[in-house]
């Protein structure tokens, strides 16, 4: 009995060492991100979010056109891939026998292993050209005068740009949102969907009023996994973007990301405003995941109050 | 008894010695991506001759390269721009001594292209590349393209510009040739490893910006003569300061050199782009080693003074197998007497 709780000691003692240093390490990210850019943020201030101009030359910068580049193709990806990975998800849980879904979701899970460099040669040799030849006509022809949708799809369409890494995106971060999204759902208890299926629900009834509204903690946990994954990608992202630094409405125009830039330009950055810069794009990013990740967290617990599953 | 033991304790000592002697002298460098080729050849036969010697570079670009140098970090540092007074006298006020700049190959950077329905190589004037990448001539049919180009037919559609999206030596050379030959470009652009790029899509390295060339119609880029060379992709001639367009190959580029070198400063940080003579290919550069010149210690400094000339005379016998155009041999005879700088 003794020997037991001595060990309970120890084991408390080294979690709780090994949840310090995550703490430690984030704070000293955050520390290091914040000292080294010091000297653009002096420079800079808050208009360095408002600047739409990046200049090496001539030392001005601002992070504008990043930072809208990250969101929207963010936005993009998620448009497409929550639909899609969230009806995968429901298919494989809910409908698939058991074999199938567990061969499917097998490969789903090494998807979710590729390296993005694989996604990024998947995108220049088969999104890119996809999209100048075939889908982006067709967009220009369907939505091209449509009110208000028509700024969205403006040419001139290169094939790369903020729709092309969207795309790129979504196919990265949907095996994600399957994966997480199934595992959830197959925890829901059998007795609710029975319960439905009692009061005279349909399939489709108790799986939609009933199984997706008590998973949806869960469900929302793996869009804000994809979300993180999408924000912060950088090599996929750079090779099918165009990696040009302006704010254009129009989904075909060529953008930039943070992620991106920071990974073209770091090694050659030489003078020190130039660097400074860009370490503090790299702290806009920590920001924009954190209030990201805050709102994700309002939104659970606001979900949690309004029924389902109780937390 | 005693005197055998003292030739024991003699032959140990000369031992001791001599192994000291052949203690490995490890250099450790950092910089240029786009000579890393030539470096890692030279530096793996050059450890061959003198297994003594071992020279470790890692290629994280010319930037990187500046940086590590002034930090102290690394014994030597390469870059395919000269550092610019400012880093020179951050250098000095840092470290006490003079960096110096010691040019080891050349390299060059030629203009690709993707025009539907053209196969012959186009002839690029000064102002028409200068204005394809200021985004003030827009279509392929534009008078200043065409005028130097007769008999090509040239399309009616817009041009789309493709540049490098990383930091890179590449960018550094072709905006140093076109702040050269365009005020406009000077004065609102300017020349560096990145630029704030008035028109175009940017890809990442050579192969990126190949790739983009490759698959967008009526598309334009700039690459690397060694990366154009070995991807056997078909690149323009360059109209040079003497109106004479010149395509890009060893001898030009040398020939850029060549005539550089009648004049090159002492500290050998000079630009040949746009370089006077009939055959000079314009879009020509060196690229440089960066060393103090003070190396207190001895073995290191022996070693890196050794490694000097064995580049300068042996080293630039193999540059030509590996795409590289081989220093003019003013520039040679001029680099063996700064050697002895280095002390």
């Amino acid at each position: 009995m003794q020997r037991l709780r001595h060990g309970d000691e120890v084991a408390h003692l080294l979690t709780l060492i090994f949840a310090a240093l995550i703490l430690l390490l984030t704070s000293m990210l955050v520390y290091e991100l914040w000292v080294n850019s010091h000297l653009s943020r002096t420079k800079f201030g808050w208009m360095f979010f408002w600047t739409r101009v990046w200049d090496p030359i001539f030392n001005n910068f601002g992070a504008a056109p990043f930072i809208y580049g990250t969101l929207v193709t963010s936005i993009v990806s998620l448009v497409i891939a929550v639909p899609l990975g969230l009806a995968a998800a429901i298919f494989l849980s809910e409908l698939a026998p058991r074999k199938i879904s567990d061969t499917i979701s097998f490969l789903i899970d090494l998807l979710a292993a590729v390296p993005s460099v694989i996604y990024g040669l998947l995108g220049i040799f088969i999104v890119v050209p996809l999209m100048r030849t075939e889908i982006g006509p067709h967009l220009i022809k369907w939505f091209g005068h449509v009110p208000y949708l028509s700024v969205l799809f403006k040419p001139p369409n290169y094939g790369v740009g903020f729709f092309t890494a969207g795309i790129v995106l979504a196919i990265m971060v949907v095996p994600f949102i399957i994966s997480v999204s199934r595992e959830v759902l197959l925890t829901v208890p059998r007795e609710q969907r029975e319960a439905a299926l009692a009061l005279g629900a349909t399939h489709w009834e108790s799986t939609w009023k009933v199984v997706v509204p008590w998973a949806r903690t869960g469900i929302m946990g793996s869009i804000f996994l994809a979300l993180a994954r999408a924000l912060g990608e950088t090599m996929a992202v750079t090779m099918v973007i165009g990696n040009d630094p302006k704010i254009a409405a129009s989904l075909f125009a060529p953008g930039y990301t943070i992620a991106a830039v920071i990974a073209n330009e770091f090694t050659e950055a030489t003078g020190d405003l130039y660097l400074s810069a860009l370490i503090e794009l790299g702290l806009v990013l920590f920001l924009m995941t954190f209030i990201l990740n805050g709102l994700a967290r309002i939104m659970i617990v606001a979900t949690e109050r309004g029924g389902g599953q109780p937390a | 008894m005693k005197k055998r033991l003292l030739v024991v304790w003699l032959l140990a000592a000369l031992a001791v010695s001599a192994g000291a002697q052949s203690n490995k002298v490890l250099l450790t460098g950092a910089g240029a991506t786009f000579p890393y080729p030539m470096y890692s050849k030279w530096f793996d036969v050059y450890h061959q001759q003198r297994p003594n010697v071992e020279i470790n570079y890692q290629s994280i670009g010319s930037g990187g390269g500046i940086r590590q140098v002034l930090a102290g970090t690394v014994d030597f540092g390469a870059s395919d721009g000269p550092m610019n007074d400012d880093q020179i006298k951050e250098f000095k006020e840092k470290r006490g001594v003079e960096i110096l700049h010691f040019p080891t190959v050349l390299g060059a950077d030629v203009p690709s292209y993707n025009v539907e329905g053209v196969k012959t190589d186009l002839k690029f004037t000064q102002k028409s590349l200068a204005g394809i990448f200021l985004g003030t001539i827009t279509k392929w049919n534009d008078p200043e393209i065409a005028r130097p180009n007769p008999g090509v037919k040239l399309p009616d559609s817009d041009i789309v510009v493709v540049h490098r999206s990383d930091g890179s030596g590449t960018t550094y050379v072709w905006t140093d040739f076109l702040s050269k030959v365009s005020d406009e470009w000077k004065n609102k652009v300017g020349k560096g490893t990145s630029v704030n790029w008035p028109v175009g899509l940017g890809g990442k390295g050579n192969e990126g910006v190949a790739g983009l060339v490759k698959q967008t119609p009526d598309s334009i880029g700039y690459v690397e003569l060694i990366y154009a060379i070995q991807n056997n992709m078909p690149y323009g001639e360059v109209e040079n300061t003497s109106g004479k367009f010149i395509k890009a190959d060893l001898a030009s580029v040398t020939a850029a050199a060549a005539n550089a070198a009648n004049n090159m400063p002492d500290d050998f940080r000079v630009s040949i782009t746009n370089a006077p003579g009939a055959t000079a290919y314009p879009v020509s550069s060196f690229t440089w080693l960066l060393i103090p010149s003070k190396i207190p210690d001895t073995a290191k400094r022996d070693a890196i003074k050794g490694f000097l000339e064995w580049m300068l005379k042996d080293g630039q016998n193999s540059t030509e197998a590996l795409a590289y155009a081989r220093l003019p041999k003013p520039v040679i005879a001029k680099e063996l007497k700064a050697i002895s700088l280095v002390q």
